[in-house]
C-alpha cells in the first residue's frame, strides 16, 4: 500500500515539471471550450475573438511589465499611474501639434523615465520595500497626469498614432471577407511577448533577473550588480505601460483621467493567475500570457452571458485565490523543506 | 607541510569598523598552495568579517591585501573573482529556483552571439558542468535539476563546484559542514582534500574541531576581532584550539 502511494507521488514528481508549465494553458483551453459550449455561436466568432484580443491588448503590456517585477520579488503598483501620466504626455504633444513619430515615442519615453523614476527610488533612497515607492508613485505619476492635462480628457489623435491601438490587417487576400481582418494590437501582443520571452529566457540579464528573485544575496555574491538589474527591470516595466498608453490611445482616440485606474491590480491579478510567485523567481512569460487571457475571457464570456459585473469580480477574486492554493499544493511537494 | 614558500594570498593589519564598532583590528592572515588555513574564533570574533574583506564584499578600513605577492584592491566581489579568489557562504549563496548548471556559472554564464545579440549556451554550460562535477566525482541526478531540489550535502558540494569552476587559486569557506547530515560531512571534507591536492589554497572557517583536525594545515584563532594565536596543526591539540577560541592560552 504504502509502495502504492510512493509510486503515485514520483509519478507526480516526474509530470510535476510539465504541470508547472503547461498546466495553466490546461485551464484556458478548458474555459475557451466551456465557454464556446454556454456560446457556440457568439463566442468562437471572428469578431468575438478579435474583440477579446483588443480589449486585452493594454492590459498585457501591463502584466508583463509587472510580471518582471513579481520575478525579482518586487511589486509595482504604479503601472496604471504610468499609463495614464504617458497617456496623458502623448495627447498633450498631439494636441500641440508634434508630427506623429515623435507623439508615438513620447507614451514609451514617458514610461521609460516613470520606471527609472521607480528603479532609482527602490534602490538609491534604498526603499525597505517596491510597495512602499510604487504606492507614492501610484499618487505622485497620477497626480502629474492631472496637473499637466487640467484634469479633462484630450481627445482627437491622427491615423498614424492610432495605428497600434485601433489599425487593422486586411486578410481579404487570404479570401477572407472584409470584416475578419487581424488587429494590429493582437500583432504587437505577440512580437512583445516573444522578445521578452527571449529576454528573460536567453539572456544574461534575464537569467540574473531570476537569480534575483531566487536569492539576491547569491545573486550579489556572484558579483551581480543587483541594483542596477533592479532599475532595469523598473525601467522596463515602465517603457511596456508605456507601450500600453500608446495601444489604449489608438482604441480610445482620447487621454482621459480615469485611464488605467486599477488596472496594476488587473495586471499583478495576471501574473497570479499565471503562475507566478510572489516570493519571486517563479513564473514564466507564456503564464503571464495565459493569466491575462484567462481574466479577458472570463470577463468578455461572462458579458456575453450577460451576467452582472459584480459577479466578475467575485469569479476573478476566487480564481485569484484558488490559482495561488494550487501554487501551495505543489510546493508542497515539490520542494525539500 | 612546512616547505610552503611566499603565501599566495596575505592580509596584513586589517582593520574593519563599523560606525562606533570594531569588528576586526589588525588582523594578519596568510595562506599558501595547496595549503589549508583553519579560522576558528567565537561568535562575533570577526572570523565572517574577515573572510567578506577578502571576497571585497567588504572594503577593509585600514590594511592591505597581497595576492601572489602584489597589493590588490578589492571593489567588489567580482575583483576577488578575477583573481581567483573564491568564497562559499555559509547560507551557500546558491539560487534554488535556478538549475545546478546555472547556478555554478551564475554571473559568468558562457554566451554566443547571434548576429549582434548575446545569448546563453545552454548546451556550454551543460557540456562544462557535467565536466566539472565529473572532476570533482559530484554526483547528481543532471545539471538540470533545480537546486532546491538537493539535500544540504549536494547543495554544499555544488556550492564548492561553483567556487572553483573559474580556475581558482584561493577558496575561502564559511562553515562548508555546518548545515550538514553526518554521512554527508565526510563527503565534503574530501572535497576539500582533493581541492588540496589541485594546489588550491583552501581557508576553512569552522566551529567543529573535527573539520579543522581532518583538513586543515595550519590553525589560527581570532578573539575579540585580533589575531590571538596560530600554529600548525601539527604542533597543537584539539583542547588548546578549544582554549583559544574561549581567550585561553
Amino acid at each position: 500500500m504504502e509502495e502504492k502511494d510512493n509510486k503515485k507521488v514520483s509519478l507526480y514528481l516526474k509530470l510535476m515539471p510539465y504541470i508547472e508549465k503547461y498546466g495553466i494553458l490546461l485551464l484556458l483551453v478548458l474555459m475557451i471550450l466551456v465557454m464556446h459550449i454556454l456560446q457556440p455561436d457568439v463566442f468562437l466568432s471572428w469578431r468575438n475573438v478579435t474583440n477579446v484580443f483588443k480589449q486585452i491588448s493594454w492590459q498585457s503590456m501591463l502584466a508583463l511589465g509587472v510580471f518582471m517585477v513579481i520575478v525579482t520579488a518586487g511589486i509595482d503598483l504604479s503601472v496604471g499611474s504610468i499609463m495614464m501620466l504617458s497617456l496623458m504626455v502623448l495627447a498633450i504633444v498631439a494636441k500641440a501639434g508634434a508630427p506623429w513619430f515623435i507623439v508615438v515615442i513620447t507614451p514609451l519615453i514617458a514610461g521609460f523615465l516613470c520606471g527609472l523614476f521607480n528603479g532609482a527610488g527602490i534602490t538609491l533612497l534604498r526603499m525597505p520595500h517596491p510597495f512602499i515607492m510604487t504606492l507614492g508613485t501610484l499618487y505622485i505619476f497620477r497626480g502629474t497626469g492631472n496637473l499637466i492635462s487640467g484634469g479633462t480628457p484630450i481627445s482627437g489623435f491622427t491615423d498614424e498614432v492610432r495605428y497600434l491601438g485601433h489599425g487593422r490587417i486586411d486578410l481579404t487576400w487570404l479570401g477572407l471577407e472584409k470584416s475578419q481582418y487581424l488587429p494590429v494590437s493582437l500583432v504587437l501582443i505577440a512580437v512583445v511577448y516573444v522578445i521578452f520571452w527571449f529576454f528573460l529566457n536567453h539572456s544574461r540579464t534575464g537569467k540574473w533577473i531570476y537569480a534575483i528573485g531566487g536569492n539576491p544575496s547569491a545573486a550579489r555574491a556572484s558579483g551581480i550588480n543587483v541594483n542596477k538589474i533592479l532599475i532595469i527591470v523598473y525601467s522596463l516595466c515602465g517603457f511596456l505601460s508605456g507601450i500600453g498608453a500608446l495601444i489604449l490611445a489608438g482604441r480610445t482616440d482620447s487621454g482621459y483621467p480615469n485611464a488605467g485606474l486599477q488596472s496594476e491590480l488587473d495586471a499583478i491579478a495576471a501574473c497570479i493567475i499565471g503562475g507566478a510567485s510572489f516570493f519571486g523567481g517563479r513564473g514564466t512569460v507564456l503564464g503571464v500570457f495565459a493569466g491575462v487571457m484567462i481574466m479577458g475571457i472570463l470577463r468578455n464570456g461572462l458579458n456575453l452571458m450577460d451576467v452582472s459585473s459584480f459577479w466578475q469580480q467575485v469569479l476573478i477574486g476566487s480564481i485569484i485565490v484558488i490559482a495561488v492554493y494550487i501554487d501551495v499544493l505543489r510546493r508542497d511537494l515539490g520542494t525539500r523543506k | 607541510m612546512s616547505t610552503f614558500q611566499n603565501p599566495l594570498l596575505e592580509a596584513k593589519g586589517i582593520t574593519k569598523y563599523f560606525g562606533t564598532i570594531t569588528a576586526l583590528e589588525n588582523v594578519d592572515l596568510k595562506v599558501h598552495a595547496g595549503e589549508c588555513l583553519g579560522v576558528v574564533g567565537d561568535n562575533g570574533a570577526g572570523k565572517s568579517t574577515l573572510m567578506k574583506v577578502l571576497s571585497g564584499l567588504y572594503k577593509p578600513s585600514s590594511g592591505s591585501l597581497y595576492f601572489q605577492g602584489k597589493e590588490e584592491i578589492l571593489e567588489s566581489p567580482k575583483d576577488s573573482q578575477n583573481l581567483g579568489l573564491e568564497m562559499v557562504y555559509q547560507d551557500l549563496a546558491l539560487a534554488g529556483n535556478l538549475p545546478i548548471g546555472e547556478n555554478i556559472f551564475l554571473g559568468r554564464e558562457p554566451t554566443k552571439n547571434i548576429g549582434f545579440l548575446k545569448f546563453l549556451d545552454f548546451n556550454k554550460i551543460k557540456e562544462l558542468t557535467n565536466a566539472h562535477l565529473g572532476k570533482l566525482k559530484i554526483n547528481v541526478k543532471s545539471a538540470d535539476q533545480k537546486v532546491e531540489e538537493l539535500s544540504g550535502g549536494q547543495r554544499q558540494a555544488v556550492a564548492i563546484a561553483r567556487s572553483t569552476a573559474f580556475n581558482a587559486k584561493v577558496v575561502i569557506m564559511d562553515e562548508p559542514t555546518a548545515a550538514l547530515a553526518i554521512k554527508e560531512v565526510g563527503k565534503v571534507l574530501d572535497l576539500i582534500n582533493s581541492l588540496k591536492k589541485t594546489g588550491v589554497g583552501v581557508i576553512v572557517i569552522s566551529h567543529r574541531m573535527d573539520d579543522i583536525f581532518s583538513v586543515c594545515d595550519r590553525v589560527m584563532a581570532l578573539f575579540q576581532g585580533t589575531n590571538f594565536a596560530e600554529s600548525e596543526l601539527s604542533n597543537t591539540s584539539r583542547d588548546e584550539v578549544i582554549g583559544w577560541i574561549m581567550g585561553k592560552k
